[in-house]
């Protein structure tokens, strides 16, 4: 069990935190890990604070308790910031990953997290996905900027396995399905630290 | 069959649509129940785009889908259905008839617990309430053992004519999406074969009645046929599970086993609880520790003999129910292993837990203070002042 990584996704109901977990769930499975991805089920009300998860691991993984202490946390929305405690259970060494416009040392420094050694990332997955596909729907930006800070896996493949998983699901709108991929690509590319 | 292994990502119920569809039985009826409605809209998806010969009946009712399922196995097909918590309640007073018409019925179940108050989360209480419904009751820890038992259950159950139940804990397997390996659909088709009913409605050639009233006169003969096919369930379960194994890889017995062979503390447990207890039990090997896991699958029929001979040489056992029978005893896995140990000479020191109603959580570390309780229990360094313990209820 020793590498194994715990994934807490949060968004607004709508924002695909659900099918971003999934989305990356399938993705390292196809590259031979063993992965574990599940929403939490509660309100599910389009807006409302939402939290989904992944476990992933080059092992079997049998643990079917909550995820509490995750070693990364991925916030789609930076407005949550202000009613959930998107930094619960994240201890010295962990990893957050903000979708926002902002620079990683000057969110830090305004969330007052500076000396608890959680390592911050950020990028425009809003921007890069209103750019890129139109709308502003940043759970595959955020896909990308993840697979990049989780750095286990190759962001070719998953580009390759993503745009399988797209043509299934958008055949007839092969604008959104190119759209999605640069969005993952540009985020993979941008996330800071 | 490495050369054939298909590993692909699937929630429990996309796992048991699968095997559904595999199966490809001639009539399904059913009826949406959160969480196990993704299993029948799966497989209706499946009809609809041709992939499977199925008859899809949309009821009105789990009583109705419960109803259509019976008709249709009394006249000889191979019939499926899915449910959960509130609609198994609803189809409670077809089961028992299912069950002693002998009709080989495999339902993916969906485990919710029941109301009030209204909860849609996990807890065994929906079928631990049609335990005695004369339905074999298979628990799968995750959606490789959901998949797995189904395909199974069509063979035993056809084998030994009676229902199966297959379930898997609602929203923590259900919609959790894992590695599964899948068997091709060639392989499925000729592992579970062609269903030849020995009776059946539509038979001009061997005329019978099916459900007719039957008194003080015959009723209990009738009865007993039912009675003993059940008794008889554990040596084709056995037989059936040691085939799977052989053709695919992944054998089940009534339970499995995690390091017990030389265990003096073990918990017993059924479900998902399992998959994590397995890690809280190398945690604690790994501080010197000697202890297990049971993990417990098939319920019904209950492997009386065999889980007696298994723990009878722990010092001390915990029993993990994830439902309360509110019959002023322990949950119903510790009674009726507490039932099967009356004739040994030698048993563990024995204390039982119910846990996790209305799907409560349970982490690694609450686990890892029960082996530590049976550990003190075992040198008499513990003793509790009930035989239950409700675990992390508040007060």
């Amino acid at each position: 069990m020793g590498n194994l990584t715990e994934i807490r996704w949060h968004g607004r109901g709508g924002q695909g935190a659900k099918t971003a977990a999934l989305l990356f769930g399938e993705a390292a499975m196809s590259l031979g890990q063993h992965i574990q991805a599940f929403p939490e089920y509660g309100p599910e009300r389009m807006g409302a604070p939402v939290q989904s998860f992944n476990r992933i691991s080059q092992e079997p993984i049998t643990l079917h308790c909550g995820v509490t202490n995750p070693d990364i946390v991925v916030v789609l929305d930076p407005t949550l910031i202000a009613t959930v405690d998107v930094f619960q259970g994240l201890d010295k060494g962990d990893t957050i990953i903000i979708n926002t416009e902002k620079a990683p040392g000057n969110i830090a420094e305004e969330l007052k997290i500076k000396d608890k050694g959680i390592k911050v990332y950020t990028v425009d997955a809003s921007g890069i996905s209103k750019d890129e596909i139109g709308r502003d729907i940043p759970n595959t930006p955020m896909l990308g900027a993840l697979v990049k800070v989780y750095g286990k896996l190759n962001i070719e493949h998953v580009l390759a396995d993503m745009g399988k998983k797209l043509e299934k699901k958008f055949r007839n709108k092969p604008e959104i399905i190119d759209g999605n991929l640069k969005a993952i690509k540009r985020a993979y590319e941008e996330v800071k630290s | 069959m490495a050369d054939k292994k298909l590993t692909v990502a699937k929630t429990g119920n996309e796992a048991m649509a699968e095997a559904m569809r595999q199966i490809n039985p001639d009539v399904v009826a059913a009826y949406p129940i959160t969480p196990a409605t993704e299993i029948a809209q799966i497989f209706a998806g499946f009809v609809a785009d041709g992939l499977v010969d199925t008859e899809f009946v949309t009821v009105e009712s789990e009583h109705s889908a419960m109803s259509a399922t019976i008709g249709a196995a009394a006249a000889g097909g191979r019939c499926m259905t899915a449910t959960s918590s509130q609609g198994l309640m609803l189809m409670a007073e077809m089961l028992p008839i299912a069950s002693s018409l002998r009709l080989p019925i495999v339902m993916p179940e969906v485990n919710r617990t029941i109301s009030a108050p209204i909860n849609i989360h996990c807890d065994h209480s929906d079928t631990m309430f049609v335990r005695d419904s004369g339905w074999m009751q298979v628990y799968c820890e995750d959606a490789q053992e959901a998949y797995d038992s189904i395909l199974m259950g069509i063979k035993i159950a056809e084998k030994i004519s009676l229902p199966m139940m297959v379930s898997t804990d609602g929203f923590i397997i259900s919609h959790c999406m894992a590695n599964i390996d899948l068997i091709p659909d060639e392989d499925v088709k000729e592992y579970i074969g062609k269903y030849n009913p020995k009776t059946w409605l539509l038979n001009p050639e061997k005329k019978i009645t099916v459900g007719c009233l039957d008194l003080q006169d015959y009723y209990f003969e009738h009865k007993m046929v039912a009675i003993d096919a059940m008794r008889r369930a554990k040596g084709v379960i056995k037989e059936c599970c040691k085939e799977f194994g052989a053709r695919f890889g992944r054998e089940y017995s009534f339970f499995d086993t995690y390091k017990i062979e030389d265990a003096d503390i073990a918990i017993l447990a059924m479900g998902s609880l399992t998959g994590t207890a397995k890690v809280a039990v190398d945690n604690m090997r790994r501080a010197g520790k000697k202890v297990g896991l049971i993990k417990m699958r098939v319920f019904r029929p209950f492997p009386a003999d065999e889980l007696a001979r298994v723990v009878s040489g722990l010092k001390a056992l915990a029993i993990m129910d994830r439902s309360d029978a509110m019959s002023g005893l322990e949950g119903p896995l510790a009674v009726e292993t507490k039932a099967a140990l009356y004739n040994n000479d030698t048993k563990p020191k024995i204390h039982s837990y119910v846990y996790g109603l209305g799907g409560r959580d349970v982490q690694i570390s609450e686990l890892e203070s029960i082996y530590n309780d049976m550990d003190d229990l075992s040198r008499a360094k513990k003793k509790f002042d009930e035989n239950v313990t409700y675990l992390g209820v508040r007060e």
